[in-house]
């Protein structure tokens, strides 16, 4: 059974389509990243998804669950932690977990035994009875994502968990998103950070424009694309313009004291790089050839500098 | 089944607003003197006995009491980016709004308990409990459901915004429902204007459980009371299902 059924789903604002139609699936037990500049429609379509706004058109179904006829049934189905979100911080971390799972209708028993063990499993078990006014950034995305898990739930949504965290914390949400996968929970999650979505997702999905631009494996979309790079330095320096002027270049970037080309026949542009340096009389003091990132296919599908097109 | 298990949920919802906006020193003393205050700014000079003022100031502190947070609380959600967290969880928003509803009522009706208490070892005799303690029952959940009415329009996430307008329905309501002149010796238009009042008929029903005497019949009290408690509820319910998406924006 899929964990996420999301079939042309629609939102629109005013004049203007926010989320075009979209479809996709996401397998149980699967982590899938969504990913999508600002504006793209991303957050709008976690909204949905997690009944806070309702779609104009489509249907998204959780474990089942269609989230406009049983939006109820496939909340209970989910964990979220939503981009904009916060504790009370009135309230101690032990007594925010107690509210969430009386929310979610968690037995008194189970979500003590449950909120003991997720305050111990991120770290704020010695602060449980703290305010959470007096936590840090990450001790509060922490508590949240605790609060998300207090029902454990079949599906954890994630809006950009990581975004704006110390290194510590950061790392800590990873590994706890990896060991939840690994027993069974699905994980979709957003992230402007390509290492993330790289790390930890099966599949990924590109949103642009309130339209899917690509759905696959992060390694197949790097396969599927259309260039590569070429980083190189030489003992001297040269301008840029030079190997722009090689005919199979699409595009050159300058990085410190190396230049990151972006090419499409990369045999052709070696032999291209060896003719000028002999002719310049020039050195190659480094030459990598570099599959695309992750972060690079980001950029050629949502259309910011796409390389070779500048 | 599932009502019954929403209707958990929206206790669950007033208990955290008790603890997260009612149990404050400062909100509980404003409940207590601000509407003895605005009382005495009224009576002071006017030679009138504890049992004269008794309807007015029972009004006024269920009035005041029960519409004091309300309206602050969803845009104080939404600025504290806390109201998506609890819109994504499995909570219907007429359960969420009820539970806010639940949480003035209960704030109003145990601050009125006090001035009631005090009135009472004044010398004020109430006659008719029954009838009081039901008026003074629907009165609060008539009120608390006006204040999350109050906090619909606009969908902002500015607390203070939201507490200006409310004063605006506010004030003038107290100023047209007898709480000062009853409603027997008001002008004809000034009785058509106290007659779309919830608090006027309370405040009748308060001037009969200690004189005997009202202006509306108790079941008129009693069922316009009712009526516009379930009224203000279900609005507030549409209209904040309608609006709630462009608070969350």
């Amino acid at each position: 059974m899929e964990a996420i059924e999301v079939d042309n789903l629609t939102k629109r604002y005013g004049g203007s389509t926010a989320v075009d139609s979209i479809s996709f699936k996401v397998e149980e037990g699967e982590i899938f990243g969504f990913l999508g500049p600002n504006g793209s429609g991303k957050s709008t379509t976690i909204r949905m998804l997690t009944g806070i706004i309702k779609p104009d058109g489509g249907t998204a179904v959780i474990m089942g669950h269609d989230i406009k006829k049983d939006a109820i049934r496939a909340k209970q189905a989910m964990g979220v932690v939503p981009e904009m979100s916060n504790a009370y911080v009135e309230l101690s971390a032990w007594n925010n977990l107690m509210l969430m799972g009386e929310l979610y209708g968690v037995p008194k028993r189970d979500r003590e035994e449950r909120a003991k063990e997720l305050l111990k499993q991120f770290g704020l078990y010695d602060r449980k009875e703290s305010p959470a006014r007096g936590f840090s950034k990450g001790m509060k995305q922490r508590l949240i994502l605790c609060m998300a898990l207090i029902n454990q739930p079949s599906v954890l949504v994630l809006d950009e968990p990581t975004s704006g965290l110390d290194v510590e914390s950061s790392r800590l949400i990873k590994d706890v998103i990896r060991e939840l996968n690994r027993a069974g929970t699905t994980v979709f999650l957003t992230t402007h950070n390509m290492e993330d979505a790289s790390q930890l997702c099966e599949r990924i999905a590109i949103i642009n424009r309130g339209v899917i631009a690509a759905i696959d494996r992060p390694e197949g979309l790097k396969q599927a694309a259309a260039f590569q790079s070429i980083e190189l330095s030489f003992n001297r320096t040269v301008f840029a313009e030079d190997l722009s002027n090689f005919s199979c270049v699409k595009e050159v970037k300058k990085m410190g004291d190396k230049f990151r080309l972006y090419v499409e026949d990369v045999d052709l542009t070696m032999d291209c790089i060896m003719d000028y340096a002999r002719s310049h009389d020039l050195k190659i003091v480094a030459l990598n050839t570099l599959a695309p990132s992750l972060e690079d296919i980001f950029v050629s599908l949502t259309h910011k500098n796409k390389p070779g097109e500048d | 089944m599932h009502q019954l298990e929403q209707l958990q949920r929206s206790f669950v919802v007033a208990r955290k607003d008790v603890w997260i906006y009612y149990a404050k020193g400062p909100v509980m003393v404003f409940g207590l003197i601000f509407p003895l205050f605005l009382l005495m700014a009224f009576t002071i000079g006017r030679n009138m006995t504890v049992k004269d003022l008794f309807p007015g100031l029972m009004g006024m502190a269920i009035f005041f009491t029960s519409t004091a947070v309300g309206p602050a609380i969803l845009p104080w959600e939404a600025r504290s980016k806390t109201l998506e967290r609890l819109v994504s969880s499995p909570v219907e928003v007429w359960a969420l709004l009820l539970g806010d509803v639940f949480a003035s009522f209960v704030f109003g009706l145990l601050i009125s308990i006090i001035p009631l208490a005090i009135a009472i070892l004044m010398g004020v005799d109430v006659l008719y409990l029954m009838v009081f303690g039901s008026g003074m029952i629907l009165a609060t959940f008539c009120f608390a459901s006006l204040s999350i009415l109050l906090s619909v329009y606009p969908p902002t996430d500015v607390p203070a915004t939201v507490m200006m307008l409310s004063s605006l329905v506010r004030f003038p309501l107290v100023f047209i429902s007898g709480v000062f002149i009853p409603v027997e010796e008001m002008p004809d238009w000034a009785r058509t204007i106290a007659s779309a009042s919830p608090l006027t008929y309370f405040i009748d029903l308060a001037r009969y459980s200690t004189t005997g005497i009202s202006y509306y019949s108790i079941p008129t009290d009693l069922g316009v009371l009712t009526a516009l408690a379930l009224l203000f509820l279900v609005v507030s319910i549409k209209l904040h299902e309608r609006f709630l998406p462009q608070r969350l924006s």
